[in-house]
């Protein structure tokens, strides 16, 4: 598997500490209870078709990437600098 | 014997080696097969099963039968397939699964009790009583069952591995391979053309056919050299590309130096390659098939092409007459090839009576193979023609029952082949592998002038995939000849007819399976085992599923394939496992004291990817107690030394450098003022601790953070996944300075008088309190000096530039040993922080959270950080949660033991009444009793409580009171002195 580090370009898989669901870049404020936050922590979709995650470039750039693959086909279809997926966000 | 003239064996070059034990003569350019064929040796092996004599069914690495070991001892290499295995000066070759040889195998009465071997015997024989499978069944079965053993010694062997990248991988360098690598260099491509072949050309190689008027191998070998001058093109001859994994990288095994003598094998055996291609054409070629018919396993038996492989490649025929069997029009090659290098030829069988064959041989359209005889090698074969039967003489059997693509890389990513009714065979889904495109007969083309073609077209499509122009190269003119095939899966007949060789399945249990119910493929192949072996059924698949498909009604396409996985042909475990033996399991860090604490004569103890040394053993000590005991006892009255560069250490820098330190710890370090140090708790988002470790301010928007050796990485990526993933708006810069400082703990009594022979500085108790910390100079050197302790004593950690670190740690240890002191090593760090109630990750260790340490304190009310909210989980705050204490010895038995559970007294030492664990001791020679660490169950009320210690696994029993964690000086004056 490879994955496109948007600041170091195509890169073999083992250069990558794989995290999870992208969806922890939205954390919840302190006191938005505990059904949220159980959500945020634990719930993940499982989807059969596109997904996006995170992944850590941890023997490269540092960088935290957004990927948005297909687990079906485990086509990459994009990658993008979690920093600014964060910035457009919010 | 060998026939004049033909072939691409080096006549000029004799080559001698042994087989079982007997030396065998070939020459340069042979495999083990092609060399004992010339030697009229047809038995090369028993069948897994039946131990059934065996000789050699292919001239590829599809070969199921002639199996072997080669070399001795060490590097002994077991399950070798002589079809591919080249011959060299002194080589040693041992055939395999037979004793006490391979004419004369005891076991082979096996072959007899095959009416009771049949496919699922072990499932309904084996079955009662239950004891008997482990301790009689299977040990029998195992000796009697199975190809060759290992060495049982350590591999000395070397393996490497690398990477390549190219735009253009080329799978195979038969006529297509070479043709699709020609035009995408021409193109100017970077390309790689593999092949498993010590040659390429593929099947040009063994063939008679012209390419431009030239054989087939010369315009091979030609065009091979002429690639191999091209810079943008890597030639990779003996390498297999076994598998095809996502975003067009590939597996490939390059065997090295299989093919000279151990001896002068500098290089290693093999090389593992993960190669990563743009795009990616497949021309792996096609593997011709066999047909069912009674007995059609004997010695002598082999496919019609590597009949001819034999005869054109290596000028080999493997007896005097010759018989051929096949259903379609490429058998016929091999009987007019055997004609023309004047081999007598007994008989041509072709099962289709409208064949369009002719020569000068007995020809039977029409007919069928219908049994053999020989015992030990093939002598007569039984055909059945025109309403009667004759039998034929005959020492070798040419036997083709049509070709089947190789389709096995396109199914790696789960694609299914397709069946092509008028090649009656599997061909590749065209879109099974992104990138991956197949040319030549892997892709259904069966003449030679089309796999040209199609190898071009192949690479003219990557050439427009990548926004390339087309390459405009000649089309070399070859036979076009149509193949023409009517299937023939097996000859009807009692008796048992093999399919697959290497694991005995016949045709016989696959409709045993079907009647049994196992009519799915992938049940008939696990209840059968066919395809299982280590040829993974190449010969053989297609045929048992025809078979499957006939008796259970279904047509081929509705019964399916089973699924192809990598790696297409075997791989030693040595070579996936490459470098990584021994010392090359992991990288290795070491301090800038390593040198000084091996001379110093300590062992070492690994700490991550580090090495820390255990203790510092001086002349008297025989154990490693009594040198942790002198060390902890020299702490505690005098001055210890001790490197603690492993532990981690974070430059943080920037405006809102204390935002991302009141956020990732639970207390606050926007108070904390220049020159001043805070211990910090770290949680993860779930509630649970983390890290701990001490952050130093040393400017307004510059801090050093602190780490534990164990989690430096984690406590890194949390830090960027905080400042990339939660705040990008924080302005703060960071970086791991872990291998920039040479840091070494002081500690104990002298500690300050140690300091003041290195630090230019006054440093005093007033002007370097506890937890105080700046800039020092050491001569020209600057330094940094931190007044912690994680020993309990008065502490310093001195900080230099590494590049000093060996020659500061010597001059310590020698400084401090004129003061009573000395270097001390993990052992009996570990013991002083035990005394004190420090935790490590022995504590910390994934599952506890800042209440069960007694740290709830620690997170701050007045601010959000990771983990708090969750942290306030009722759950997480049940006071009857394992919590830490400390814990001492009270009984007859003094020792205490990490790991063992803790019950009250009383109860009986079972899971459902546990009460906690130990996560650490030592013994305190301060205190004069072993100390322990452990989390208990209502832990900080039960102080004074004897309770019952059980290791288990050790067999260890204490009784032990629950006592507060810090056991040695609860109001810290030590360290604050």
């Amino acid at each position: 598997m490879r994955l496109t580090c948007p600041i170091c370009g195509d890169r073999d898989r083992r250069e990558f500490y794989y995290q999870g669901a992208a969806s922890i870049l939205n954390r919840p404020d302190p006191d938005a209870g505990i059904d949220t936050w159980d959500d945020y922590l634990h719930n993940r979709d499982n989807p059969a078709g596109l997904t996006q995650d995170l992944w850590y470039h941890e023997a490269g750039c540092s960088s935290w990437i957004v990927v948005t693959r297909n687990t079906v086909t485990h086509e990459v279809i994009k990658t993008a600098l979690a920093q600014t997926v964060k910035g457009q966000n919010t | 014997m060998r026939v004049a003239g033909s072939g691409q064996i080096d006549r000029t070059k004799k080559v001698t080696f042994s087989f079982d034990g007997q030396d065998v003569h070939g020459f340069a350019g042979d495999t083990i097969a092609s060399a004992l064929l010339a030697n009229d040796i047809r038995l090369m092996g028993r069948s897994f099963k039946y131990h059934r004599p065996r000789g050699v069914l292919t001239a590829g690495s599809e070969e199921p039968n002639a199996i072997m070991t080669i070399g001795t001892g060490a590097t002994m290499d077991p399950n070798v397939r002589a079809t591919v295995q080249e011959i060299f000066q002194g080589l040693t070759v041992q055939s395999q699964n037979r004793w006490p040889s391979l004419n004369f195998d005891l076991l082979s009465v096996n072959d007899y009790l095959a009416p009771f071997l049949s496919a699922g015997f072990y499932y309904k024989t084996f079955m009662w009583p239950k004891a008997f499978w482990e301790k009689l069944y299977e040990p029998v079965i195992r000796r009697a069952a199975g190809l060759g053993a290992l060495s049982m010694q350590a591999n000395p062997d070397k393996y490497d591995r690398a990477f390549a990248h190219c735009d253009l991988l080329v799978i195979g360098a038969g006529p297509a391979g070479i043709m699709a690598a020609w035009t995408a260099a021409q193109a100017g491509l970077d390309v790689i053309i593999a092949d498993e072949d010590f040659r390429m050309g593929g099947r040009l190689n063994s063939e008679t056919e012209t390419i431009s008027g030239a054989p087939g191998a010369d315009w091979a070998a030609e065009m091979v050299a002429r690639l191999s001058e091209m810079d943008n093109v890597r030639l990779m001859p003996r390498t297999t590309v076994i598998g095809a994994y996502d975003q067009g990288t590939y597996g490939a095994v390059e065997r090295l130096s299989h093919h000279i003598p151990r001896d002068d094998a500098k290089r290693p055996l093999e090389c593992f390659w993960r190669i990563a291609s743009k795009r990616t054409i497949l021309a792996a070629g096609a593997l011709e098939r066999t047909i069912a018919f009674a007995n059609n396993d004997r010695p002598g038996i082999m496919t019609a092409s590597a009949v001819r492989s034999y005869l054109n490649r290596y000028g080999v025929v493997g007896g005097n007459r010759v018989a051929i069997f096949g259903n379609n029009d490429d058998a016929f090659r091999t009987a007019r090839d055997l004609a023309q290098a004047g081999v007598h030829i007994s008989a041509y069988i072709d099962s289709r009576p409208d064949a369009q064959i002719a020569g000068d041989f007995p020809i039977y359209r029409g007919g069928e193979v219908y049994d053999t005889a020989g015992r030990t090698g093939l002598t007569t074969v039984r055909v059945r023609h025109d309403g009667g039967t004759l039998n034929v003489a005959a020492d070798i059997l040419g036997v083709s029952g049509g070709w089947n693509p190789t389709v096995h890389l396109t199914c790696h990513m789960n694609g299914r082949p397709i069946w092509d009714e008028t090649l009656a065979s599997f061909v590749p889904n065209p879109d099974a592998i992104p990138g991956l495109t197949v040319a030549g007969a892997a892709s259904g083309q069966m003449s030679t002038q089309s796999c040209l073609m199609s190898g071009i077209a192949a690479a003219n499509t990557v050439l427009q995939q990548l926004d390339k122009k087309p390459a405009a190269v000649d089309v070399p003119a070859a036979e076009d000849l149509p193949y023409r095939i009517t299937p023939l899966w097996a000859v009807p007949r009692k008796g048992r007819a093999w399919l697959d060789y290497q694991n005995d399945v016949t045709v016989k249990d696959i409709k045993q399976a079907a009647v049994e119910n196992f009519r799915s493929v992938e049940h008939m192949k696990r209840y059968t085992t066919q395809g299982m072996a280590t040829d993974q059924g190449k010969n053989s698949n297609v045929a048992a599923l025809a078979i499957l498909a006939d008796v259970t009604g279904r047509g081929i396409p509705e019964t399916g394939t089973t699924t192809f996985r990598p790696p297409y042909a075997p791989v030693a475990i040595a070579a996936m496992g490459q470098t990584a033996q021994d010392q090359g399991f992991a990288p290795h860090r070491y301090t800038t004291s390593h040198q000084a604490s091996v001379e110093k004569g300590a062992p070492f103890v690994e700490a991550g990817l580090w090495h820390r040394p255990s203790y510092f053993p001086i002349s008297g000590e025989t154990n490693w107690r009594q040198s942790c005991d002198r060390e902890v006892t020299m702490v505690r009255n005098a001055v210890g030394v001790c490197d603690v560069s492993t532990l981690g250490k974070i430059d943080i820098q920037g405006r809102d450098a204390e935002k991302l330190l009141d956020f990732v710890y639970t207390n606050t370090f926007s108070t904390l003022k220049v020159g001043r140090v805070r211990y910090g708790l770290m949680l993860r988002e779930d509630g649970h601790v983390m890290d701990d470790g001490t952050t130093a301010r040393l400017g307004d928007t510059h801090f050093v953070m602190t780490t534990t050796t164990a989690a430096a990485g984690q406590v890194m990526r949390h830090l960027e996944f905080v400042t990339q993933c939660l705040h990008p708006e924080w302005d703060v810069a960071f970086s791991s300075v872990t291998e920039q400082w040479a840091q070494f703990a002081i500690a104990g009594p002298k500690a300050r008088d140690l300091l003041a022979q290195f630090v230019d500085q006054d440093i005093t108790a007033d002007n370097w309190p506890f937890m105080a910390c700046g800039y020092v100079t050491l001569g020209a050197v600057k330094g940094r000096l931190f007044r912690i302790s994680f020993s309990g004593e008065m502490g310093f950690e001195l900080a230099v530039p590494a590049r000093y670190g060996d020659s500061l740690f010597r001059q310590l240890c020698a400084t401090a040993a004129d003061m009573g002191g000395g270097p001390y090593g993990m052992e009996a760090l570990n013991v002083l922080r035990i005394e004190k109630g420090f935790i490590t990750h022995s504590e910390i260790h994934g599952r506890v959270t800042a209440y069960d340490i007694g740290m709830q304190g620690m997170i701050s009310a007045k601010k959000d950080c990771v983990g708090k909210t969750m942290a306030a989980r009722p759950g997480l705050l049940d006071p009857a949660r394992e919590r830490l204490v400390g814990l001492k010895p009270v009984g007859a038995v003094k020792t205490l033991s990490a790991g063992g559970r803790l019950f009250t007294q009383g109860d009986d030492a079972v899971r459902v009444n546990d009460q906690g664990y130990i996560t650490s001791v030592g013994y305190s020679p301060t205190l004069g009793h072993f100390v322990g660490l452990a989390f208990l169950r209502n832990g900080p009320e039960r102080y004074g409580e004897v309770i019952h210690m059980v290791d288990h696994l050790r067999g260890i029993e204490a009784m032990c009171e629950v006592i507060p964690p810090i056991a040695f000086d609860p109001e810290g004056g030590r360290m604050r002195a």
